[in-house]
């Protein structure tokens, strides 16, 4: 079937969550995707931070989703099985002088409906906060952690579990509206749909410019990140935030605790041209290291086990100070156009809720019926290494596999790389795999895991070592066998 | 064994307990057993023994130790044999996940979890190899980005191909036999770039790994950028100066396909660490004493995860020692822990195994030194007491040295340090 009701371009965070929502309705969904996996641009690189809603000004389209999403997000987490902590941050001032910055975000924030919010002084936050100096500091029940790929992928595979169709590896090459429909040019052939949903994050305008002229730019602004052993994870409990700075529309350099139990570093925050550049630098590298150290002192030199870079897509120039609303809206000139511009942060926060927002502009369109055979499998989540003994055992005892160790740093065993391959969107680069249960993510980064997960990628899933990549369809892992001739 | 309802775990209980199966835990468990150990386990994460060995094809190994060359598979099956006649107990494919104070170890593996009371246990677990993240090298993340050793895995253990065009940075001794062995498999080797002034590995694998086959060493030099969205494209590299600074200008793009880290080796002692073991931070590998005890009684330690060794042959005599002490200890023959000398490393000394002495005897000890001399003299010291001095010819960071101290009775009641130092002379 190539007629849809719904297309979806692009498989990030805001297009998972769209599809999630429109998988309870009797509806044909398609989502496309250029990259190999679902959430592998920006919905995967960025803090993983369930934001409260202090920092957007009041009645912006960005405070209203980010408190909605805040709050919809553990029901969502009970229901689709996907991480979530409310380990609460702390914005700190060094000096009196910014205690004003921590009383007007307080007042945003009060304002913007966020409960909770409390000035702590220096003794309060360093019992909660021991490596933590600071004059006082604003804090945030309601800021949380989230696995940012793992909830996209929760979203994206009970969405294809209620048929919704995933297409990845498919670029949008053209779109043109005839009549009621819209045409859709992809590497995969083409495609009709009757709604046309532009989620394409930082590729937003070029999709737009397929069918009409945007009146909007694109200021890609890239955020590099460092990524600490495990071992220092003790380092901080919660969030910890600088006030943040004047320019730019971010939020600072801040130290983030992840759901993995690593720390992060970052992000930096730097406007560039090409909005595929994904480097880290050494310049930035350092800056990461002496500003995280501004606030954590007792920082390890050598703590560092990766890092990484994401792009935020801004629809504002840093002379006009980088900040910009969302716009989510139908196109007046293309009709059923719905477009999703300028979403960054908090976008990772506000998604479930701009999803049913932009249910609602589809129902103007379509008229929405409730599925009946709607159905979360409810997944057991929960990782080998997490587990009691009793558990294990029993997992075991009912499959081998549970028994034996892929991953020396985090303990991943074999039957989680095999479920992370089988999964409905049929992802299965090492990525996929990566994301999915954290094979290779530990501090030797692949050193052990990799030759077995590639074994199994031959022994259980017949994938050919040509066809085994990265993370995308150019980055090929191998060329060939050493001996082909020998090869049977 | 396995009742249902409750806590089902295999229970088992041995004299010594051997953490991997690689030389160190080979050589450790035939030495535990020739010293009167009854019951020796040795367990294992792969389904195979002899740890990194069977993918190390090329030859050398046995050299010192029989005076045989032999490739890694060769030497690994010799320690396998004798072990196969003794009744030595090998769980493969068996994770260690905790490891407790009293010798308890917690394993898993496809049958069951495992919970195995040692008398005493042997850590041989071995290392890892150092990454990009280590070096904080910048740049995209593309595929075609391996450490020499998976690598090696990959051509040797499963007739894969990593890449065409090669770049290896660092010049450890894996990264220069891998240098050889793409080269033998048809691939183009652009260069080993190294930051010091002088090749980490060995100098016979310069010589017949790099120098043999044309491929040239960049002393002196970095990776200072990776390019490449998708599969890698390209490493820049430039020169540094004596403090290891960039030099701004000598920055040159090499297009490549792939890029293998020699980097140099980290012992892995996460299972240490989770139980406190007193950790050299110079070795990366626990502090010992003589006997290759660490700060826990029974817990003894040997291999890479006690310090990174540059031939097997030293490997395994080290490791046959530890084993032997583990036996002892099984058997009742328990060292004390209160006091001990201090091993200092002194002028011109990186670092000195062991670390620590607490019984008079014979001492070997093995050290490495800061960096190459033409010659030089070491000192061994304790207060004003000279224990050792010997002229040595020359002197290289990537040869381990070996020397042996008889300390006396009197010198275990009286010093408090032993200070091991090197000069010019």
């Amino acid at each position: 079937m190539k007629n849809f009701h719904i297309a979806i371009v692009g498989g990030g965070v805001i297009g998972s969550s769209i599809a999630w929502e429109l998988s309870k309705y009797k509806l044909d969904v398609i989502v496309f995707d250029k990259g190999s996996d679902v959430a592998s641009c920006t919905s995967k690189a960025n803090s993983g931070v369930v934001h409260s809603g202090i920092n957007s000004p009041t009645s912006s389209l960005k405070a209203r989703f980010c408190v909605e999403g805040n709050k919809m997000l553990q029901p969502l987490a009970d229901k689709l099985g996907f991480p979530i902590k409310w380990i609460g941050k702390f914005v700190i001032a060094k000096k009196e002088s910014e205690l004003k910055e921590l009383e007007r975000l307080k007042k945003v924030g009060h304002d913007n409906g966020v409960p909770g919010l409390e000035i702590k002084d220096e003794i309060e936050v360093k019992a909660q906060e021991p490596n933590v100096p600071c004059y006082k500091a604003l804090w945030v029940p309601t800021a949380g952690i989230i696995s940012p790929y793992e909830f996209t992928m929760a979203l994206a595979e009970n969405a294809a579990e209620n048929n919704v169709n995933f297409l990845l590896e498919t670029e949008v090459k053209d779109i043109q509206k005839k009549e009621n429909n819209f045409t859709i040019q992809t590497n995969k052939g083409e495609f009709q749909s009757k709604i046309l949903v532009n989620a394409t994050g930082l590729n937003c305008r070029e999709i737009v410019s397929m069918l009409q002229e945007p009146d909007f730019d694109v200021y890609p602004c890239r955020g590099e990140y460092l990524v600490l052993d495990k071992a220092y994870n003790n380092l901080v409990t919660s969030m910890i935030y600088p006030v943040p700075p004047k320019e730019q529309g971010v939020l600072g350099v801040h130290i983030t605790p992840t759901i993995e139990g690593n720390i992060l570093l970052g992000p930096s925050a730097e406007f560039i041209d090409d909005f595929n550049d994904k480097r880290t630098t050494r310049k930035m590298m350092e800056t990461l290291l002496s500003e995280a150290k501004e606030i954590l002192p007792n920082l390890p030199e050598k703590a560092v086990i990766n890092a990484f870079s994401g792009i935020r897509c801004k629809l504002a120039t840093p002379e006009e100070g980088g900040w910009a609303d969302y716009r989510i809206e139908e196109s007046k000139q293309t009709p059923d156009l719905i477009n999703l511009l300028g979403i960054e942060s908090p976008g990772l926060t506000g998604a479930p809720a701009i999803a049913k927002e932009v249910v609602k502009m589809i129902s103007k369109s379509i008229e929405l019926k409730t599925k009946t055979d709607f159905k979360i499998k409810k997944i057991k989540k929960k990782r080998f290494s997490e587990m009691i003994s009793k558990e294990q055992s029993d997992l075991i005892k009912k499959d081998k596999r549970w028994g034996r160790i892929v991953c020396r740093c985090e303990h991943v065993t074999e039957a989680e790389v095999i479920n992370a391959l089988s999964n409905p969107l049929k992802a299965q680069t090492l990525s996929s795999v990566k994301y999915r249960c954290r094979a290779g993510m530990g501090r030797c980064q692949g050193g052990f895991c990799t030759q077995h997960i590639v074994r199994i990628m031959k022994d259980c899933f017949d994938i050919d070592v040509n066809n085994m990549k990265l993370k995308s369809v150019n980055s090929n892992l191998f060329y060939g066998r050493t001996r082909e001739i020998d090869d049977d | 064994m396995v009742e249902q309802g409750r806590l089902m775990m295999i229970n088992l209980k041995v004299d010594v307990a051997i953490i991997g199966a690689g030389p160190a835990g080979l050589a450790a468990a035939i030495s535990a057993y020739e010293n009167g150990a009854k019951d020796v386990i040795v367990i294992d994460r792969n389904s195979w023994l002899g740890g990194i060995l069977p993918q190390c094809i090329h030859d050398g190994f046995g050299v010192e130790e029989i005076g045989i060359s032999m490739t890694g598979p060769e030497y690994a099956e010799m320690y396998i044999k004798k072990a196969e006649k003794f009744k030595i107990t090998f769980l493969r494919e068996t994770m260690v996940l905790q490891l407790d104070k009293n010798r308890e170890i917690i394993a898993v593996n496809k049958q069951e979890l495992l919970k195995i009371k040692a008398k005493s246990i042997v850590l041989a677990m071995g290392c890892r190899e150092k990454t990009r993240w280590n070096f904080m090298i910048p740049g995209d993340r593309p595929s075609g980005i391996y450490t020499a050793g998976v690598a090696q895995a990959f051509i040797n253990l499963y007739n894969i191909m990593v890449g065409k065009n090669v770049v290896i940075l660092g010049s450890g001794d894996v990264g220069l036999i891998m240098a050889r062995r793409l080269k033998f498999e048809g691939a183009n080797v652009l260069g080993v770039i190294e930051i010091l002034p002088y090749a980490s590995g060995l100098p016979r694998n310069v010589v017949q790994c790099l120098d043999d086959y044309d491929i040239p060493l960049y002393l002196n030099h970095t990776v200072t950028y990776i390019k490449g969205r998708d599969r890698l494209e390209s490493v820049t590299i430039a020169q540094v100066d004596g403090k290891m600074n960039l030099i701004s200008g000598t920055e040159k793009e090499i297009k490549c396909d792939t890029l293998l880290f020699s980097l140099g080796l980290i012992p892995e002692n996460e299972l240490s660490r989770n139980i406190n073991i007193v950790i050299d931070d110079v070795t990366g590998g626990p502090i010992v004493n003589q006997i290759f005890e660490t700060s826990i009684s029974g817990i003894f330690a040997c291999g890479n995860c006690l310090q990174v060794y540059d031939t097997v042959d030293a490997l395994s005599l080290g490791a046959k020692h530890a084993g032997k002490h583990a036996a002892k200890h099984a058997m009742g023959l328990k060292s004390k822990h209160n006091n001990y000398i201090q091993v200092v490393s002194g002028k011109g000394i990186r670092y000195v195994v062991p670390q620590r002495i607490n019984k008079s005897g014979k001492v070997h000890f093995s050290l490495r030194v800061e960096k190459p001399r033409e010659s030089a003299t070491l000192h061994v010291f304790t207060g004003d007491n000279e224990l050792l001095k010997k002229r040595l010819p020359w002197i290289n960071p990537a040869n381990m040295m070996e020397f042996d101290v008889n300390i006396d009775e009197e010198t275990i009641k009286s010093a408090k340090k032993l200070e091991v130092t090197l000069d010019d002379k």
